[in-house]
């Protein structure tokens, strides 16, 4: 599973990527986080509002810091697919 | 020893060496200029923190939190109305950038995806002008006219550059990527008048705490002075309601703000202060413990107030260190300040707008830094062309900006803001000045 957290650097950023290293370490599942701190290949995925969070490709959220829990259960729901 | 990984460490030391070596304390300018430093601090921190800044903090953060974001991206989307996207582009960085961070993703969203160059440009320009925060400190600090001068030279100079840009480079096709806009769903739904109430409540809070004393002792002006601190309180009692009814707040929590607030201003009428802090400490504790819309309400201002008051606190140290209080004089001195922006001519208001368009501020930092150049001889003209250019460019954003536009561009773009913001503060400063 791949992971990627897209956002220029800004402090929001920087929470999400926490929470989601605490997210990924508590569901116990190998997962490759990346960094997207590019504003174009940010934009190739069709947010506009960062920060925003892209499992497998898929944008999951834009603009806001999910929480961890939050992010646990988008991961769950993509090992399941 | 190392000396490739050592001597920048050693350069480092040897440079903080030199500079307590020849330390200028006891000259008397520069002893003058860390009191006016510290001068300059107290006097924001008695006279804007409580009353101005930390509402402006939870309005930001409810803006953040209860505004439907999408609902104003999807105007500038592919496929708008080009008017519509032009007016919406200039007007709404008050809602979308509260926070600088996202003022860059959106201007490249727009130019790639949606409205295209001309409104992304627009956006661009004004976005930082106008946001909440900026507006409010603007108009508090450095005087209602500027304020308003500031906000709506930002709306109209945005359209003109977005129209610009737009037609200098109308024979190149703009957007470059086709991808499909994902856009946040809003969590909360709230009836549009139920957010209009909620915000003008805490609007008028902003608004009547912070009502200056005017000259005349009769009138209207003076009548609202005079009833200030009912009016406020009358809007806050609003606002203690709408979170009971509206977001979920325990009716005991609210009474137990709003009970010690109302005895504190009756046995305190003369420090109506106390009576205010006390509020927004009660206020801050029900809304922080609270798990719903009102806890993310307070997670959301308390994260702005975190990211830009220590920003501000040091925006302020060193506006005081160079250039002291008004009437007073920093390192700087002010006949280079008069010489360089004093007065309302070309040179002057070119100067103050290319001097912003390359310099650096930190959110709202360019305040209490226009505030000491105006007390020591600026002028209203160039001081309101560094308004306008200083928050909307910069160094560091005019290389993220080169690497969605090109170089070609953002050269025009900046020659554009930097005559704009030129032609604005001409304008102001000849009519107003």
């Amino acid at each position: 599973m791949k992971i990627q957290i897209l956002g220029t650097g800004c402090q929001k950023c920087g929470k999400l990527a926490d929470a989601v290293e605490k997210a990924v370490e508590a569901s116990g599942t190998g997962c490759e986080i990346e960094k997207v701190t590019d504003i174009n290949r940010i934009i190739s995925f069709g947010v506009m509002m960062t920060p925003a969070l892209v499992i497998n490709g898929a944008v999951q959220t834009v603009g806001k810091v999910p929480s961890v829990e939050e992010i646990k259960e988008l991961i769950k729901n993509t090992n399941k697919g | 020893m190392n000396w490739k990984n050592e001597w920048k460490k050693l350069a480092l030391i040897a440079g903080v060496f030199l500079a307590c070596f020849y330390l200028p304390v006891g000259t008397s300018r520069f002893d003058n200029a860390l009191m006016e430093a510290f001068h300059l601090v107290k006097w924001y921190a008695r006279e804007h923190v409580l009353l101005c800044l930390i509402p402006a903090f939870f309005i930001a953060g409810a803006i953040a939190i209860f505004i439907n974001r999408s609902s104003v991206v999807k105007y500038l989307g592919p496929g708008a109305n080009k008017i519509i996207a032009y007016s919406v582009a200039s007007i709404s960085g008050t809602i979308l950038a509260v926070c600088s961070c996202t003022v860059l993703p959106l201007f490249a969203g727009i130019y790639r995806m949606g409205a295209g160059l001309g409104p992304a440009t627009a956006f661009l320009y004004s976005g930082p002008a106008i946001n909440v925060l900026a507006i409010v400190l603007t108009a508090r600090i450095l005087g209602l006219e500027l304020g308003i001068a500031r906000a709506v030279g930002a709306v109209i100079f945005s359209i003109v550059i977005g129209f610009a840009m737009h037609f200098i480079f109308r024979r190149e096709s703009d957007n470059e990527v086709e991808t499909r806009l994902d856009l946040p769903a809003s969590d909360i739904v709230r009836p549009l008048w139920q957010n209009a109430l909620y915000f003008g409540s805490m609007v008028g809070i902003l608004v009547f705490a912070n009502w200056g004393k005017p000259e005349e002792t009769s009138g209207i002006w003076a009548l609202i002075y005079d009833l200030k601190w009912p009016v406020t309180a009358g809007f806050s009692l609003a606002l203690g309601i709408m979170l009971v009814l509206w977001f979920g707040v325990k009716w005991w929590k609210a009474a137990a703000t709003a009970l010690p607030v109302i005895l504190l201003a009756l046995v305190f009428p003369d420090q109506p202060l106390v009576a205010f802090s006390v509020g927004v400490l009660g206020i801050s504790a029900f809304t922080s413990t609270d798990k719903g819309e009102a806890g993310k309400w307070f997670a959301s201002s308390w994260g702005f107030a975190k990211q830009i008051l220590p920003l501000l606190l040091l925006g302020v140290l060193v506006a005081g260190v160079l250039l002291g209080r008004v009437g007073q004089e920093g390192l700087i001195p002010s006949e280079w300040v008069a010489r360089a922006v004093g007065g309302n001519s070309l040179s002057a208001n070119f100067f103050a707008s290319f001097a912003g368009a390359f310099m650096y501020f930190a959110t709202l930092t360019e305040v209490p830094i226009l505030q000491g150049l105006i007390g020591n001889g600026m002028g209203k003209g160039p001081a309101l062309a560094l308004l306008l250019s200083g928050p909307a460019l910069s160094l560091p954003n005019m290389l993220v900006i080169r690497s969605v536009l090109g170089t070609r561009k953002t050269v025009v773009f900046v020659g554009l803001a930097i005559i704009m913001a030129t032609l604005s503060g001409m304008f102001y400063g000849t009519f107003f000045g």
